[in-house]
């Protein structure tokens, strides 16, 4: 009721300022968005057009007279798969990716159900060893891992990538999947045993099928960090034949071999299966992150 | 169909002793409740007897066998949880079915037992349903129909009706005991509701602290509680105490001389009493009897509840006639001599 | 190419059974034993696959990085200290300082940009899209992201047609002279933290956002009747309220800055002053093969990362999240 009687004794011109700048705020707020927002996506725009440019194009005018000039051609794209061995890539990247993000999510899941419904000693020191365990650097890893795989044979398969992938992202998977395991309520399980369920029926036909969203989440997670990792499969797979899509696209732009053309368009052949799937997935991804930050 | 025996059972949660040596027979075919308070140990008793705790010490017998170090599902249990703990992510169906899948039952089996159930529970329609489709009595149902699927030996209850309304509580209840006749199978029902034990039971075991207070008939336990616990606990509204003095044939508390029928056995002089009687065992008088000072008038329509004190302690009478009284007026009522109970003020024990 | 399909299909088929084979035959005999032995038994037969693969990738090459980086280039006699002393003498000098920078620059610089765009992302409708806008690039590879701003970056003489978008606005705006973001040492190093930066707006928004959104709005609403304007809101209750959550953010990026390889090995491969830690690592280990300096750079991420490993599992204890 006051209110209402402040609003009219207000002087009219008071009024009008304040509606005034209410109204500037929310311009400003939107253009700042729409700023950042243009910010951010105009670097992979860029990268899009190019892909569509001719070399000689794009070593005398920038990537935006795309639109002043539209003459789009595919030969960068050609040539990036063919000539550039980024066609072989796609399939190093999913032989790399498809097992890392299956097993992970297996251990983790496997991990998560031990230490999450089971008791025992030390349960707590190792869930914490698996927190620790995901702020470690990965190349602690790299000279231990090297001396063991070449001992064993093994570099040059996609062997060493996957085992290494999995465990670097394990703790991070059992992580997530605590939470979400504790919080399944006790009864479901007592109820399963006596139905008659052994542990691995449990696990396999009451906790996994509940679980289909934070496993999502955390394939999503992995498949997006096994994408796009360069330093592991740099290491143990080369830039030979056995490269998946980063090592290629990094030994093209470290050597220029192939023009800049070339180069973009095999840089967007090795983005867009992770850019579909966060556009397409993105509530799995989210839920991913959250559940995976250490909260405060 | 088994009976379960209990021989000197215990629990010990990390040094702590939460269940002491409990010893119970339950007969093939009774119907038996655990009731307490929270905390009393009744689920734990009736999760060790399921096989989902490990038992410390003594034995659990179901049948002729003991199942100490039998899991779970080698037990032939089945039990009702108070979640109800159906499966999301199956059908009412699928869910009914579990425990005959793993069995290794084939499906035509599966679906006959499973109708068969369904249809003991009203619940055919339901079938094909997911439980977050389900009301909470038909969530209750289903958790019925499971375990009835299995026709083990033994049904377990643990507070199968606590999540239920009022209402829908009463209905349930008797459909409980309606199957209980129906399939005469050995069930085991924990439930911290004195009501629920009173109106389903053949047979109720009162706990408290790990301990079992007694065990008897309901009427048995609600005619001759064995101790001061008891007789509070059972009844509704509870049992009025009065704690005085035996002096003389009577038991003696401020100026008042409450009656007693026959002096109790072991009491000398005085010794100090708790005076239990019912809230339905007082009647109003004219004349004599003791002077209730009114407090408050409950009317329930059937009967009318009346709150007061004397001598200083908290009363309540239960009066089958509509009392016309107002707070602060004195009522004279009357004791009904045969239905006095007397605990001793130390042990808490009866002792007439 | 068929050698890879081969690899792949046995990878779906042995990681999934190198895990099974643990567990079910361990289930199986199991059940020999009495029901009490059983329960105390069966998480270390659940336990095993994640055991073998953790001590295996991490803590098997925690301890030998450690017992590395006492030894020569091939690991083969003890060396005491020397390695240690390399790491921190001149060699490595200004490859630390890069990295403080980055620590000091990148953590703040994302954290900052994510809680204005969490903030103002708050306040308008189209949330969803305009984040979605900012989680792109963190879809995409550090190595794609490079090449884009490599490009962005681009470089031409002053008066010969700028294709470089930066430059080309720079030039267009100011009338000043093109900038070699790459090569230029007073400002290449930031240009490489904003690449980083860009690509890591969005988890950093995400988590920010989801912190903006935990906080009550009564706590708001109340401040608000108290008196208090936008800014003080902001000062007294949105950012106490998301400090734990800033918190995160800043260390995750912290320890992030520790690691980062790919931006600088694709732009600038550690030349013009913007070799960092990992880098020099990686050059350590396959261009002078000597283990033991490259071993030592390792411990020395360890050590840099353990003040934020320790804070981490602090906090999850007392969370009492076990």
């Amino acid at each position: 009721m006051t209110v209402v009687e402040n609003r009219e004794t207000m002087p009219v011109s008071l009024q009008v300022t304040s509606k005034l700048t209410n109204r500037l705020k929310q311009i400003g707020l939107h253009t700042a968005v729409f700023l950042l927002c243009l910010v951010w996506f105009t670097p992979i725009l860029s990268l899009f057009v190019t892909t569509f440019r001719t070399e000689s194009d794009s070593s005398l005018t920038g990537w935006w007279y795309a639109f002043v000039e539209w003459r789009p051609v595919l030969s960068n794209y050609v040539e990036a798969m063919y000539l550039t061995g980024v066609g072989r890539s796609i399939v190093n990247s999913i032989v790399l990716t498809i097992p890392t993000v299956l097993g992970t999510v297996l251990f983790s899941a496997i991990g998560a159900f031990a230490l999450a419904r089971m008791r025992f000693r030390g349960r707590t020191a190792l869930f914490l060893a698996m927190v620790g365990f995901q702020v470690l650097p990965p190349q602690l890893v790299l000279v231990p891992m090297l001396k063991f795989f070449l001992a064993l044979g093994l570099t040059g398969t996609f062997v060493p990538v996957w085992i290494i992938e999995m465990g670097l992202t394990v703790p991070f998977g059992i992580f997530l999947l605590y939470g979400f395991f504790a919080s399944i309520p006790s009864d479901l399980v007592e109820a399963a045993r006596i139905d008659g369920a052994s542990e691995p029926r449990i696990f396999f036909q009451i906790i996994l099928p509940l679980s289909g969203a934070v496993l999502a989440s955390l394939a999503i997670l992995q498949f997006m960090i096994a994408w796009n990792h360069l330093l592991i499969p740099l290491i143990f797979l080369g830039s030979g034949s056995l490269s998946p899509l980063t090592v290629q696209v990094a030994s093209l732009a470290q050597t220029n071999a192939g023009g800049l053309n070339t180069l973009t368009a095999a840089t967007f052949i090795s983005v867009v299966v992770p850019l579909v799937l966060i556009v397409t997935l993105q509530k799995y991804f989210v839920r991913g992150v959250l559940g995976g930050a250490v909260k405060g | 169909m088994a009976n379960v025996n209990l021989r000197d059972v215990r629990k010990v949660y990390n040094q702590t002793q939460v269940i002491h040596g409990v010893n119970v027979d339950i007969d093939d075919g009774e119907f038996v409740v655990l009731v307490g308070p929270s905390g009393c140990g009744k689920s734990t008793l009736l999760r060790m007897i399921a096989g989902l705790e490990e038992i410390s010490d003594g034995q659990v017998h179901i049948g002729s066998r003991v199942v100490n170090d039998m899991s779970p599902k080698d037990r032939d249990i089945a039990m009702v949880f108070q979640s109800y703990a159906l499966y999301p992510h199956m059908t009412v169906a699928q869910n009914m079915g579990f425990s005959l899948q793993l069995g290794g039952a084939t499906k035509a089996d599966i679906r006959v037992k499973v109708e068969k159930a369904a249809q003991t529970l009203n619940l055919e329609p339901l079938l094909e349903r997911y439980p977050r489709q389900l009301s909470g009595g038909q969530r209750q149902r289903v958790a019925m129909g499971r375990a009835i699927v299995r026709n083990p030996q033994v049904f377990l209850f643990d507070e199968p009706l606590s999540n239920l309304d009022a209402k829908l509580r009463v209905t349930m209840r008797g459909e409980i005991k309606a199957l209980h006749q129906r399939l005469a199978s050995t069930m085991i029902y924990v439930t911290h509701d004195q009501i629920e034990a009173m109106t389903m039971a053949d047979k109720i075991v009162v706990m408290r602290d790990g301990f079992v207070e007694q065990v008897g008939s309901p009427l048995a336990l609600y005619d001759r509680p064995a101790n001061h616990f008891v007789a509070g606990f059972i009844g509704s509204p509870g049992m009025n105490f009065l704690t005085g003095r035996y002096s003389q044939g009577a038991v003696r508390t401020g100026d008042l001389a409450l009656p007693v029928s026959e002096p109790p056995a072991s009491a000398n002089e005085g010794r100090q009493v708790i005076y239990g009687i019912r809230p339905e065992n007082l009647a109003i008088v004219e004349e004599g009897g003791l002077p209730l000072v009114v407090e408050v008038i409950e009317p329930t329509g059937a009967e009318t509840h009346v709150v007061g004190h004397m001598a200083g302690q908290r009363i309540t009478g239960v009066f089958r006639e509509r009392v016309m009284t107002r707070p602060g007026d004195i009522l004279r009522v009357a004791v009904d001599l045969g239905k006095v109970h007397l605990f001793d003020h130390q042990t808490e024990q009866r002792i007439n | 190419m068929s050698s890879q399909i081969l690899q792949l299909f046995f990878g779906l088929l042995a990681l999934p059974a190198v895990a099974l084979v643990i567990i079910l035959p361990g289930e199986l005999a199991l059940r020999r034993f009495p029901q009490k032995r059983q329960n105390s038994l069966r998480p270390w037969i659940w336990l095993s696959p994640v055991l073998a693969l953790v001590g295996l990738v991490i803590a098997y090459p925690l301890v030998a990085s450690i017992v590395f980086s006492f030894r020569d280039a091939t690991a083969s006699k003890w060396v005491g200290l020397s390695n240690f002393v390399w790491a921190f003498g001149t060699a490595m000098r200004p490859v630390l300082i890069n990295n403080v920078l980055w620590i000091v620059v990148f953590p703040l610089l994302t954290a900052l940009l994510a809680l204005s765009a969490a903030i103002m992302l708050d306040r308008v409708r189209y949330e969803r899209i305009a984040r979605t806008f900012l989680i792109l690039p963190t879809a995409m590879s550090f190595v794609a992201g490079a090449v884009i701003w490599k490009m962005m970056y681009t470089y031409a003489p002053p008066m010969q047609p700028q294709t470089g978008t930066l430059n080309a606005l720079w030039t267009k705006i100011t009338g000043g002279m093109p900038i070699a973001w790459l090569i230029d040492q007073r400002v290449n190093n930031y240009a490489l933290i904003f690449v980083a930066v860009w690509m890591s707006i969005g988890v950093a928004t995400l988590i920010l956002s989801a912190g903006v959104k935990n906080i009550p709005r009564e706590l708001v609403e109340a401040a608000r009747i108290d008196g208090a304007g936008e800014w003080a809101i902001f000062r007294y209750v949105t950012l106490p309220s998301l400090w734990p959550t800033i918190l995160v953010v800043l260390t995750t990026q912290a320890i992030f800055s520790l690691k980062v390889f790919d931006i600088v090995y694709v732009m600038t491969n550690g030349s013009f002053g913007t070799d960092v830690i990992a880098n020099k690592m990686y050059s350590e280990l396959f261009v002078k093969q000597n283990l033991g300096t490259a071993s030592a750079i390792a411990v020395l991420l360890l050590i840099l990362a353990s003040p934020v490993i320790f804070m981490n599992i602090r906090q999850i204890r007392s969370e009492g999240g076990e």
